[in-house]
């Protein structure tokens, strides 16, 4: 009787649903799929689902040049963009902090790109970076800067730009927005004081400010790492991985060769290898989020 | 204090911020009210001499020029999906979310970790196996298979808002209720429960928004009229070798429309969700 209570606890009712779900739609299938990266399957061979290959596909994607560029790509891009996304933010949120009129005004136009779908983001710097009808090239022509129309989307850097641009322009104020909120939580007492002992603003910022908002950075950190894939539908919708497989991404690579080409297995090998990168950029910052809680906690 | 060279400087600042967040947005949704050949025209036009509904007539297939992608049954889908995954998502969440805020339990941290790793998971690496087995069992192109995968989707980052807000109400609250005759359901609903509900409602909301606009997942799982979602139909108007620009917008703001007005009604809700969620949780 009494395991039967422990067993059937509370909380274990109240998590059940939960986990059900998250058995059903997430980890049986992760499972299926770790099995089938061992095999050779392909879409259009049913039974090459039971045909058991060891470690050949991740020897094959491990020794091909085209994932090694999708796979340096996808870090190089993350980084860059996370970066940029974080220094543009918090310039935002000081600039916003230090304006005290229409503040509210400002920041619900701030939330705009956070309910943009990627997909939505993706169309929507494709239509102006086209070389057409895009809003970019008609200003250029209009301002009479030069009368060539730039092949944006054509050209493999101006592609990565115009796909980091849409990237950054969706996800900069998720920062400025959580960072503004962590400025104006932020005592002004400390301040005031450093200021009197003769603190100039950049020591002010680099020895106050910046400390206190560091759990905020890690919080806006930790929520963007949940979706750096969504990467895949702008570049879905941009470029498709063109021109020539330079804007391609690890998950448009490993979506090519699942559907595409039918290649299940070894889609399936690839899309571990970006599961296990997701993992370790998410793992990353809730660490550095569960450090900056602690010391927060200590300081209050 | 603050020169007024200064002072210029920041609003300066702020103002291209703004511009820089507004044009991109603003001028789809002007194209989608603008005529074909306008939006071509060059030199271009920059200030629209005639709006139209053209755009909307034709994609909805009300005008002569009939565009044959069906609009409206992706938008019901999108719809039922949406509201769907969002109301269970919330009530599977709020108890988990109680289940973590208020009770130890063996592998509670084990089971915390399981959880936030599951949402980490690229949507189109995730597309792969549940693609595999949804078609074995026959739920690829149907509403069903995909509120599935959103529900699974959003249970995770509910479950961590929520857990943050019940957190921060006292348990003592709840035990005084008791003590006065409440049983514990009526403690959850009469007094923990409004005390949470900003917390509930930005989960909410978060939740809409990626059922609404999710796109790796369901370009694979649907697959016609039967469940595929405004988001998949987007690519519709790619598929050709010329882009319908204004087809396309006016697509566009169909989505951005009801994601807009929902969260501007919550939008007070939203910011607390997520740092407060975040912070103290």
């Amino acid at each position: 009787m009494q395991s039967f209570t422990r067993r059937f606890s509370p909380p274990f009712l109240l998590l059940l649903p939960a986990f059900v779900i998250i058995a059903a739609v997430i980890l049986i299938p992760l499972v299926f799929s770790l099995y089938t990266s061992f095999t050779n399957y392909r879409l259009v061979q049913p039974a090459s689902l039971w045909q058991w290959v060891g470690l050949r596909n991740y020897q094959r994607i491990f020794s091909d040049i085209d994932f090694w560029w999708a796979f340096g790509r996808t870090v190089v891009f993350l980084t860059i963009a996370l970066n940029l996304e974080l220094v543009l933010g918090l310039g935002i949120a000081l600039l916003i902090d230090r304006i005290t009129t229409g503040q509210r005004v400002i920041r619900t136009i701030m939330m705009f790109p956070m309910m943009f779908s990627p997909i939505l983001v993706g169309f929507q710097f494709k239509y102006i970076f086209n070389d057409n009808v895009g809003l970019i090239n008609n200003a250029i022509q209009s301002l009479g800067w030069s009368n060539v129309t730039i092949p944006w989307l054509v050209n493999g850097w101006t592609a990565n730009f115009a796909i980091l641009t849409a990237e950054v322009w969706m996800s900069t104020p998720v920062f400025a927005i959580l960072l503004l909120a962590g400025l104006m939580a932020m005592p002004r007492d400390p301040i005031e004081a450093a200021k009197v002992d003769g603190c100039n603003s950049w020591q002010v910022f680099r020895h106050i400010t910046l400390p206190f908002l560091l759990p905020f950075i890690y919080i806006a950190m930790a929520i963007r790492s949940l979706d750096v894939a969504r990467a895949y539908d702008m570049v879905k919708i941009m470029t498709n991985g063109g021109p020539a497989g330079r804007t391609e991404l690890l998950w448009t690579l490993l979506a090519r060769v699942g559907y595409q080409d039918a290649r299940m297995g070894m889609a399936n090998a690839m899309s571990y290898v970006s599961i296990l990168l997701s993992i370790y950029f998410t793992y990353y910052f809730f660490r550095k989020l569960a450090t900056a809680r602690a010391s927060l906690g200590s300081m209050a | 204090m603050e020169t007024p060279l200064q002072r210029f400087l920041i609003r300066l600042g702020v103002f291209v911020v703004m511009v820089v967040i507004c044009v991109p947005g603003l001028w789809v949704v002007m194209t989608a009210f603008r005529d074909n050949v306008e939006v071509m025209a060059r030199p271009p036009v920059w200030i629209p001499q005639a709006w139209t509904l053209d755009n909307f007539r034709s994609i909805f297939g009300l005008s002569a020029t009939q565009q044959g992608i069906p609009v409206a049954s992706y938008f019901v889908n999108s719809v039922i999906i949406a509201v769907t995954s969002t109301v269970l998502a919330v009530l599977i969440g709020m108890a988990g979310g109680y289940a973590f805020a208020r009770y130890n339990f063996r592998f509670k941290k084990a089971s915390f970790l399981t959880l936030m790793l599951s949402r980490t998971v690229p949507g189109i690496s995730l597309s792969l196996p549940v693609f595999m087995i949804w078609s074995r069992i026959g739920l690829i192109d149907t509403d069903f298979g995909v509120i599935l995968v959103y529900l699974a989707l959003n249970i995770p980052f509910t479950i961590w808002l929520i857990d943050g807000f019940f957190r921060q109400i006292p348990h003592e609250l709840s035990e005084a209720a008791k003590i006065d005759g409440c049983t514990a359901w009526q403690a959850f609903w009469k007094i923990e429960f409004p005390l949470a509900k900003s917390g509930v409602a930005s989960a909410g909301i978060f939740a809409f928004l990626t059922s609404w606009n999710e796109f790796a997942l369901a370009s694979q799982l649907t697959r016609t009229t039967a469940s595929k979602t405004l988001p998949v139909g987007l690519m519709d108007f790619t598929a050709q070798f010329t882009v319908d620009w204004t087809g396309m917008c006016a697509m566009a703001v169909i989505i951005i429309v009801p994601a807009l007005v929902l969260t501007f009604i919550v939008q007070k809700h939203l910011i607390a969700g997520l740092t407060f969620g975040g912070v103290k949780g």
